[in-house]
This record gives structure tokens, C-alpha cells and sequence, in this order.
């Protein structure tokens, strides 16, 4: 054995079989990515390798293997020179691994994704192991970039076009099974078979595996057109080629290059342009805003056994099923049984979509306990109360849970619109109580409000956050002023739309140009989605604190009950769930005026919630909106946006619409703090 | 008072208990598994505790028929309910006694010192009864799978008869006597005939369970006893949804003999329901109601088993009462109440009938002469499984909750809860009502 040399991010050893093992061990990381230093240094590897009978490249650290490029990389990255550098260097490693003659195995734990998997991909042989943790995919996409060390290429040559494209242009990852049968992993294993399955494929070298017939025909020259343009007609209903252009663009590249050496050369090309435009730089952002968020829990000692959340309904029904889902065991207190069975439906459909195994739904259904005395109150870690908006009767159960709770148990509402320093005047410890503050729906809004109210103890947003965390939520800390963050910002947004409406422009210009923007929805059909009854609830508590009208119309829909969405008849009529649209062409400078009408308020709003510290600082401004109501991610929040676009020309324009719609659209004060 | 003389060395207290809705069977396969059942209860139950699940020392579940995928259900509901992985559990069967063997081990286990708390019921899904392909159709099965070449799996599958497709019913082989081949219900119509019991009395007899089970839900007295049922389709149960508030004797005496056509007796409206539910009760150790500052429901104070001619099941509560009332030096009327599961009106009938025929009591029951006239007034006062359901595995734990929750209710002192057992035998436990450990 001959002395290896020393590495700052790799460890080399070569083991009495003559295999030689790659450890990747990212210095003062504990998380493995493939930086600039990681390349080189595999490359010096590979360019002094001992004679060894197979190479098995693995990680060192316990959490997975790699989680793809460094993203840091990219964003210190400011000349297309620089980017394509730091490309060329992982394809030209890439591709002296991938030509190597013995035998290469990456031996997979955990999250292969990305780099990471584009690694894996150019070795002969993958195997990763069987469990819940392992994770593969090339999530590229979601940061507004594509492949760019062979992986659209690779990946293709493998599995096929279609499936390989399924898995670029989705972002989505799957199990170690799942991409076992898909064929770009070679053995899905339990650990304690990792070694002999390693040691397997090292000293035997099988029969690498092969794309098999209908796969090779997905990447012919003449059948890629067809996929191609059904793919991309698919992709088109999700995401726009002017906001997202990299999956647009990858896709381009196979259609006319399939799977060659050509292709591996303009995927490096074609990923150096799209990795500086703004949508991959906000993207990106957000990805680092979304890491701000789960760090915020760091260094607090809270974890959570037992949650009792009071209130059944929508909201409340959904919190203690998601809670139960993220393993906790949750008492789901109300009146009547007839309250708690509609939520154990829709928690066990919910289960069924994200737990598939009828072991795991089983158990997810059994920590999930219909609790109508409040049985859990004395044992439970966190008690959320989800009852309807009504400060006496909140009062009144947080008495109820005073007097019977756990004296280290977190007291939480889950009120949107109700002051915290209200509802905390029934509590013998005012400082106790915390908002935590669910979007609907629970499931699938990644963004959690955790609201102090003037009095909160720390320690006890601390724990509110921390218990976010721990079932997989992002949490935003907001001062406990009327609408939050999220609402407030969104509500001008709403009113604006309505605005325009009763001023007779169609619901569906102004949803479309909304869309146009980039948000996921327009503001009239998501007023209709989230209820008019809770939209006139909302728009009423606000008005109340910040001045405003409520349209009349509004107040007229709820009376007649037409309540959007769940009533079949809001703003839109729905058939199917879906809304009957009207076309309405309405010519560009429309358009223009509409989103910027829609999108001021609502910048406007934000610039005053900065002002009054609703959230400490403009980055986690744009984090909430853009987690919470999915502002346009591509343009990386309001504030983002307003800099991007000039500050000067934001105020002008608020000056110019005060004039022509009123005093709505006076700046704010702070946006000269912003300059 | 003092300690009488028990099959159990320390004295067993029964701490709280809870039962799901019984759920008749319609047929197919209802929304619950006998797991699913017990696990709703247990987690209820375990809950209101100021104890942990965790700090259980063992489950014990009656269950006859658990499912495929149910292999020791009681170990299945101890760790599906939160008990952890250290808390041991074992599943006990004794036909239509499940419930109350599981009672009977678990006291014996706190007994013996072993344990403080326990964990101990019965749970069944009746309508989950397997459906068994026939010994011709798995050895076809078999022969088709050990088959190695084409041609010879092709000669397999030329042997396939249709009739190999005749499924047994595991339900209705359950209910047949092994030993003598008579069904539960034919088993009945020999008693009935024995003692001279006639439909008219059967039907009234149904017909007051019904009316008292309808009044005990009216009342609230079941409130405290049962835990409703949630089901993954929006669904929920509070009730028995085997009461027939609405039947009337004219309609029960409309109804065709079901077991012995056509001139029985037996009517599937005086017989126990074939039901789907669960029961569940702590017991506890004087140390570990101390420990825990507990409150208490009752005193399991002995236990007693008996076994007879298996084609006149039904009497066995005659038999095990008797010796039970004889261990105890206890008469007839020391008993304040009694539960007599009813699994079929004419054998109910039957056991008093017993008791008062003084030939009888002399030459099968071991006494002197008559045991007494049981005033009916005593017996089954909230209904019995005529109106309720018969869920094998859990009756003996469902009637031993609800006799201790009669005897604190009327501050009554002792009570007998008892079943017949199919293959000819009988259970019975002693229940005192006491307000703490002595």
C-alpha cells in the first residue's frame, strides 16, 4: 500500500482487496457539495491513482452523500468566464471518471442530488441504500438552473429520455427503490448489505446496466421532437419559458443533441448563461433565505412528544393531522365527534398520498387521537388552539388549558387577526402564550408565522420556532400586529383587485396579468379560494386598524352565500373545482397598469411593515411573502423586487396613482430608507 | 372488609376501563380490524391516565379470530398505541370468554408479584372472519407452484375442478362446535328444550334487553363507558348500532328459527349479535394504585372456570357461578348484580332455570339443593349482547367494565359477571366495588 497523499476534502485508502475507497469529507462542512476545491483535488486523485482493481467513491459524513454543486460557488460567481470555469472543471473530472477502466461504484446514503448525483452518474455503477433518508434527483430546476455536469445527458443514456426528463424537468427526487426501477441505481440495499454489495460489483464487474430497448428509442434523433414537444407543452401549464428559462432551455438541448459528447458540451454552455440570469440569482436567494428560516431554530433544546390542538376545523383538523404526520403524537380536541371525523378523513387521505405503505399510514392514523374532553391538555408539549375568531371564547379555552396544562407547555394560538395581547389578558402568565400561525393548506404552505405578542417570553418564541421546525415548517417571527406579515401584505393586494372589478375591468384580465407577473395565482380566483367569507373576515379586522374600505360587493357575495370555491359560485363560477373563465383580452399598457396597481399596494404594504418591525429585516419580508402567498419567486420577494426595479421609480409611480386612485397609493414613508 | 379467600394471592384492582361501540356485521368486512378496534379504545384509555403508556408493564388481549396480519394482536396494539418496545404482551383465547381469560391472567400476573399495572381486554372483529380456500384448493396451489417445467404446470391447471373454488367461512366454522358439530345456536335449542323454555320467553327476554340497553344510552349511563369510533371515510360511531329501539314483540315473534329450521326456537332476534368491537380495563397492583395515586373502580376479587357437556354450552354459567358462589361461602342474593352475557335468550333462561331445579343443582352442580330464584331485576339491568352484540373476543372484559360501573353507580357491593363458552364451558369473576386500596 503506498502513502496516500493528504486532502483537505477527500480521504484515499486502499483496502487489502487492491479497491480503492474515495471518502468525500467536506473540510469545516457537515454537509458534503462539490466545490471548486473538490474537483481539483479529485482530479489530482484520479490523475495519481494506484493500481488498484476498482474505485468506490462514498461519502464520510453521516447525513448523506453529496447534496449537489456548491451553491455558494454560484453565487460569487459574477462573469460568464468564471461560471463556465467552474462547469468545464466538473465535466472534464467528471468525464476522466467516467473513462476510467477498472470498475466505479458510488456507494449512496442519504440525499444524492444534483452534482452529487452527476458524480454518482458518471461512475459505472450505483448503489445506494434502502431507506427512508435516501433521496436522488437533479433538483437544478427549482434554483433556476439545469444540469451542467453531464447529468442531461448521462441520465438519459441510462433510464431513457422520457423518465430521465420526468426527473430533470420536475426537480422532483426519488427513493433508492424507485430509481432502482427506473434503472439509474443498480442496487437499492439494506446497509447491512452495503459492503457485500460493494465488494460484489468491485471484484465481479457485471454487465454495467444498459438504457433497454423502448428506453434507446426515447433518445433517438427522431422520436425526441414528439416527447420533446409534449414535455414541454406539459411544462408550459406549470411554469412560464420568460420567468423559468433553464428547464426550458435543457430540454431544447436534448431535443437537438440528445445524448452524445456534443450534448455534454452545450450542457456546460447552455448552464453558464442561464446560471447568471436574475431567476436563477433570486432563486437562489430564496434557497438561502429558506436556510436563514430553518437556522433560526438552531441552539434551542425544545423537541415535542405531545401536541393538543384545540379546534377541528379546516385549520385545526389540518395542524394536528401534519403534526401527527412528522411523528408527533397529537390529541385533536372539539365538542362533538362529528367535528373531529371530517378531520380524520382528510387526514388519512392525506396520509395515503404522502405515506403510500399501509404500515406507515397505519401508524400516522394512530398518533393522531380524537380527543373530545381534552385528555391530552395535561400531557401535551404544545397546545395550539384553532377555534373560530372570537376573543371570548379564546379566552376562555386558554383558561380552560392554564388551569390544566403542563407548567412547561407551550401555549399557542393559531388567530389571524386577533391581537395576542388580547387573548393573553385570560392567562394568569400573559407572557406565555405565542401565535403560531398556519397557512391553509397546512400541508402544503411551508410557512409558519410565530407571532410575539409585546409581553411573549423569548424562550418561548424560541420553542414556538423550534417546534415549527421540528415538523418540517419554516418559521417566520412577526410581531403580533394586526394581519401578521402575510395577510397584510396580501390583503391591499386582494382589495385592489376588487377595486378594479367594481371599476368593471374582468376578473380574468386581472387574475392573467397577476399570473403574467409571475404570481401562482390570481388574486380573484385565490379571493375565491380562501373563501370570500374569510377574505371579508380578514379585510374587516384590517380596515378596522389601518383605515380602508371593505367593497360592498364583498359584503354582498357573503350574504348571498356565494363564498367562492367551496360554494361553487365567488367571483367565478366553478365547475369541476375549476373556475368558468371569460376570456377578456385586454391590450398591454392594460395589462402594465393592472399588475402595477395590484403589485404596489402590496409593496407599499411591505415597506410599512418594515417600518413597524413587523419582521426584523427586508430579507425575511421577502421570505414570508414568497413562502407564504408564493409571490412571483423568480423576481426573490417584494423588496427584492422593488430594488430591482428602482425605488425612485416605484415612489413615482405610488405618486402618480395617488393622484389618479387615491390616497391608497401614498408612498410610505420608508421607502426612502430603501434608496 | 376483609380479605376473603381468592385464587389470587394479592388483591387486584381494576383502575378504569373503556369500551368501543359494538358494531353488528352487515356482511362485509366492516371499516375496523380487531387492532383498529382495540387500538381506538387503548389510546383512549391510556390518555385520561396520569400514568405513560410507556409505563404499562404488560397487555393481555382476548381475541379469537385476530387477522392475517395480526399474529399475537396483543403485541400489535401494545405497540401501535404507544406502549414502546420493552412493554411485553401475549394473546390469550378461550372462545366466547376471551376477554374475561385476559382479565384472569393479567390479575394472576399482578398477582404473582410480576407486575403493578397491566393492560388487559378483549378485542374482535367478527366481521374480518378469514375465508379460507378448501384443503383440495391449496394442494392444487401448491402443485401449480412446485410445477417446474411448462408442460407439467399445464397438466396442473388441466386438473382444476370449479368446486375447488368453495370457500369455507371461518365465521360460521368458528360458531360450530368441533367436538360435536352442532352450532352455537342448536346448542341453545338443547338447553331450551332441557328446561322448557319457549319462544314466548325468549322474545320477551330480547325484547327487554333491547328496552334496557335503550334506556342506559338514554340515561347517559354509557357515557363514561364508551369511546367513540372514527373510521378514514369521515364516519363516526357513539351507539350500538345493534339496538333496536323500534322492535316490539310482535316483530320478534315474526322472525323464522334460524339455527334449527323449521321448528326451532332460536331466532336470529333472540340470539347475541354477531358484532364487531372491543374492550379494555387497567388493573392494578395496591402498590402501583398507590404509586400513581389511582383511582378505583373495583375489586377483581376471584375468578372461576367450569366446563361441561359441550352440546348444552349454554349452562356454563350455571356451573361456574355455583362453584364460584361456593368458593366465596357466598348465597345467591349476596350477589347485588349480575351480568349473564346473553349469548342466546334461552340459555340465560336456561342457567336460572337451573338454579331453581333443586335435582339439577344436586346432581350436576355440585349442591345440596335449589341455588335460588335470580331476581331479574339484578341481571343484565343496562341490556346484555341480545341488544349489544357478542364480539367474542371482548364480551367478558365489556360485561366485567360495565358491572363494576352498575355497582358504583347504584353503591351496590358485589357483583358476578359470567359467559357461557363455546365447546362447553363457563367464566365467571367476582367483582366488589370499593372506593380505594384497603
Amino acid at each position: 500500500m503506498s502513502q496516500p497523499t493528504q486532502y483537505q476534502n477527500w480521504r484515499v485508502e486502499t483496502d487489502a482487496d487492491q479497491i480503492t475507497w474515495l471518502y468525500l469529507d467536506r473540510a469545516g462542512r457537515s454537509t458534503n457539495s462539490i466545490s471548486y476545491a473538490v474537483l481539483d483535488e479529485l482530479e489530482h486523485i484520479l490523475n495519481h491513482l494506484p493500481a488498484a482493481r476498482a474505485l468506490i467513491i462514498t461519502s464520510a459524513k453521516s447525513n448523506g452523500f453529496i447534496a449537489g454543486a456548491d451553491i455558494e460557488t454560484f453565487t460569487k460567481l459574477n462573469n460568464p468566464a468564471e461560471v463556465a470555469s467552474f462547469i468545464n472543471k466538473g465535466q472534464s473530472v467528471f468525464k476522466q471518471l467516467a473513462g476510467l477502466s477498472i470498475p466505479t461504484i458510488a456507494l449512496i446514503k442519504g440525499f444524492c442530488l444534483g452534482g452529487g448525483l452527476e458524480l454518482a452518474l458518471s461512475c459505472r455503477y450505483r448503489i445506494a441504500e434502502d431507506s427512508q433518508r435516501t433521496k436522488l434527483g437533479l433538483p437544478e430546476v427549482l434554483l433556476g438552473l439545469h444540469p451542467g455536469w453531464g447529468g442531461s445527458v448521462r441520465l438519459p443514456l441510462l433510464i431513457g429520455g422520457l423518465q430521465a426528463f420526468d426527473l430533470i424537468l420536475s426537480g422532483r427526487t426519488v427513493s433508492a427503490k424507485a430509481a432502482a426501477k427506473m434503472g439509474f441505481v443498480d442496487a437499492a440495499v439494506p446497509e447491512r448489505h452495503f459492503m457485500q454489495a460493494a465488494r460484489y460489483y468491485a471484484l465481479k464487474a457485471p454487465v454495467p446496466h444498459k438504457a433497454n430497448y423502448l428506453q434507446q428509442i426515447t433518445n433517438h434523433a427522431l422520436v425526441r421532437p414528439l416527447l420533446a414537444k409534449q414535455m414541454r407543452s406539459q411544462l408550459r401549464q406549470k411554469v412560464s419559458p420568460e420567468h423559468y428559462p433553464a428547464p426550458y432551455a435543457v430540454l431544447d438541448l436534448w431535443e437537438q443533441h440528445g445524448v452524445g459528447d456534443m450534448a455534454l458540451a452545450l450542457e456546460a454552455e447552455s448552464l453558464a448563461r442561464i446560471a447568471l440570469t436574475d431567476t436563477a440569482k433570486n432563486l437562489i436567494r430564496v434557497f438561502f433565505l429558506q436556510d436563514r428560516l430553518k437556522g433560526l431554530s438552531k441552539g434551542v433544546d425544545f423537541k415535542a412528544k405531545h401536541v393538543h390542538v384545540i379546534g377541528a376545523g379546516t385549520m385545526g383538523g389540518d395542524i394536528a393531522a401534519w403534526c401527527a404526520l412528522r411523528g408527533l403524537n397529537v390529541t385533536l380536541q372539539d365538542r362533538e365527534p362529528k367535528f373531529i371525523a371530517p378531520a380524520i378523513k382528510r387526514a388519512a387521505d392525506l396520509y395515503t398520498k404522502k405515506l403510500k405503505e399501509p404500515r406507515l399510514i397505519q401508524s400516522a392514523l394512530d398518533r393522531l387521537m380524537p380527543d373530545l374532553t381534552g385528555t391530552g391538555i395535561h400531557k401535551a408539549d404544545v397546545i395550539i388552539e384553532a377555534i373560530y375568531e372570537d376573543l371570548a371564547a379564546k379566552q376562555a379555552v386558554f383558561k380552560n388549558i392554564e388551569a390544566a396544562c403542563k407548567a412547561d407547555a407551550i401555549l399557542a394560538t393559531n388567530t389571524s387577526s386577533i391581537p395576542l395581547d388580547e387573548i393573553n389578558k385570560a392567562l394568569q402568565d400573559p407572557s406565555r402564550l405565542v401565535g403560531i400561525h398556519f397557512f391553509n393548506p397546512v400541508a402544503k404552505m411551508q410557512l409558519v408565522e410565530v407571532v410575539q405578542g409585546q409581553i411573549t417570553q423569548q424562550d418561548v418564541i424560541n420553542k414556538a420556532i423550534a417546534f415549527v421546525r421540528q415538523i418540517d415548517r419554516l418559521p417566520l417571527p412577526v410581531k403580533s400586529s394586526p394581519g401578521f406579515l402575510v395577510n397584510r401584505v396580501l390583503m391591499p393586494y386582494l382589495m385592489e383587485a376588487m377595486i378594479m372589478l367594481e371599476e368593471g375591468i374582468s376578473a380574468d384580465a386581472i387574475d392573467q396579468a397577476a399570473v403574467q407577473f409571475g404570481m401562482p395565482m390570481g388574486p380573484i380566483e385565490l379571493a375565491d379560494t380562501v373563501g370570500l367569507d374569510v377574505c371579508l373576515a380578514v379585510a374587516k379586522n384590517l380596515s378596522k386598524y389601518f383605515g380602508g374600505t371593505v367593497p360592498i360587493r364583498l359584503e354582498h357575495m357573503v350574504k348571498d352565500k356565494a363564498l367562492g370555491r367551496k360554494t361553487g359560485q365567488g367571483f367565478y363560477q366553478y365547475k369541476d373545482g375549476k373556475p368558468v373563465r371569460v376570456k377578456n383580452e385586454v391590450g398591454q399598457s392594460t395589462s402594465a397598469e393592472i399588475i402595477d396597481r395590484l403589485i404596489l399596494r402590496m409593496l407599499n404594504e411591505s415597506v410599512a411593515c418594515l417600518r413597524e418591525q413587523v419582521v426584523a429585516d427586508s430579507d425575511l419580508l421577502d421570505a414570508g411573502m414568497v413562502l407564504g402567498t408564493g409571490f412571483a419567486p423568480f423576481r426573490g420577494g417584494p423588496i427584492n423586487y422593488a430594488k430591482a426595479r428602482g425605488v425612485e421609480n416605484i415612489i413615482n409611480q405610488l405618486k402618480q396613482f395617488t393622484e389618479k386612485y387615491g390616497v391608497r397609493f401614498k408612498p410610505d414613508a420608508d421607502w426612502n430608507n430603501l434608496k | 372488609m376483609s380479605l376473603i379467600k381468592s385464587s389470587y394471592a394479592k388483591p387486584i384492582y381494576i383502575v378504569d376501563g373503556l369500551r368501543s361501540p359494538m358494531l353488528k356485521v352487515k356482511g362485509k368486512p366492516g371499516p375496523f380490524t380487531a387492532s383498529d378496534l382495540a387500538v381506538q379504545v387503548c389510546r383512549a384509555l391510556l390518555a385520561k391516565q396520569n400514568f405513560t403508556p410507556e409505563q404499562i408493564d404488560e397487555v393481555v388481549t382476548g381475541c379469537v379470530m385476530p387477522s392475517a396480519d395480526e399474529a399475537n394482536i396483543s403485541r400489535v396494539i401494545g405497540l401501535r398505541v404507544g406502549c414502546g418496545k420493552a412493554v411485553p404482551a401475549y394473546t390469550v383465547q378461550r372462545n366466547c370468554a376471551s376477554g374475561l381469560q385476559a382479565l384472569d391472567n393479567a390479575a394472576q400476573d399482578i398477582a404473582s408479584g410480576r407486575y403493578d399495572l397491566v393492560l388487559a381486554g378483549g378485542t374482535e372483529a367478527m366481521s374480518h372472519a378469514p375465508v379460507i380456500y378448501n384443503r383440495r384448493m391449496v394442494s392444487w396451489l401448491v402443485d401449480l407452484n412446485t410445477a417446474k417445467t411448462l408442460a407439467a404446470k399445464a397438466a396442473v391447471l388441466a386438473k382444476f375442478r370449479p368446486s375447488y373454488l368453495a370457500p369455507i367461512w371461518g365465521l360460521i366454522r368458528g360458531l360450530t362446535d368441533p367436538m360435536v358439530g352442532l352450532s352455537m345456536g342448536q346448542t341453545a335449542e338443547i338447553v331450551a328444550h332441557r328446561f322448557h323454555i319457549t319462544r314466548q320467553q325468549m322474545d320477551e327476554f330480547a325484547y327487554e334487553s333491547h328496552q334496557r340497553l335503550a334506556r342506559a344510552f338514554d340515561l347517559g349511563y354509557l357515557q363514561n363507558e364508551i369511546t367513540p369510533l372514527y373510521d378514514t371515510a369521515g364516519n363516526y360511531y357513539l351507539e350500538d348500532d345493534g339496538l333496536r329501539r323500534d322492535t316490539s314483540l310482535q316483530k320478534l315473534a315474526s322472525l323464522k328459527p334460524y339455527f334449527d329450521k323449521p321448528f326451532g326456537e332460536v331466532t336470529a332476534g333472540n340470539s347475541s349479535q354477531v358484532t364487531d368491537g372491543a374492550a379494555y380495563l387497567i388493573l392494578a397492583s395496591a402498590e402501583a394504585v398507590k404509586r400513581y395515586k389511582l383511582p378505583v373502580l373495583g375489586r377483581m376479587v376471584d375468578t372461576a372456570w367450569a366446563a361441561l357437556e359441550p352440546s348444552e354450552m349454554g349452562l356454563g354459567p350455571a356451573y361456574v357461578a355455583a362453584r364460584l358462589l361456593k368458593q366465596q361461602h357466598l348465597k345467591l342474593d349476596d350477589i347485588d348484580y349480575w351480568e349473564i352475557n346473553e349469548a342466546f335468550a334461552a340459555q340465560v333462561l336456561g342457567c336460572i332455570a337451573a338454579w331453581q331445579d333443586a335435582d339439577y343443582c344436586r346432581k350436576y352442580l355440585g349442591l345440596e339443593g335449589a341455588l335460588g330464584k335470580l331476581d331479574l331485576a339484578k341481571l343484565n339491568i343496562d341490556g346484555g349482547a341480545v341488544a349489544i352484540g357478542h364480539p367474542v373476543g371482548a364480551s367478558g372484559a365489556r360485561i366485567t367494565l360495565h358491572l363494576l360501573n352498575i355497582l358504583k353507580r347504584k353503591q351496590a357491593k358485589r357483583g358476578i359477571a359470567t359467559l357461557c363458552i363455546g365447546g362447553g364451558q363457563g367464566g365467571a369473576v367476582l367483582l366488589e366495588n370499593v372506593e380505594g386500596v384497603e
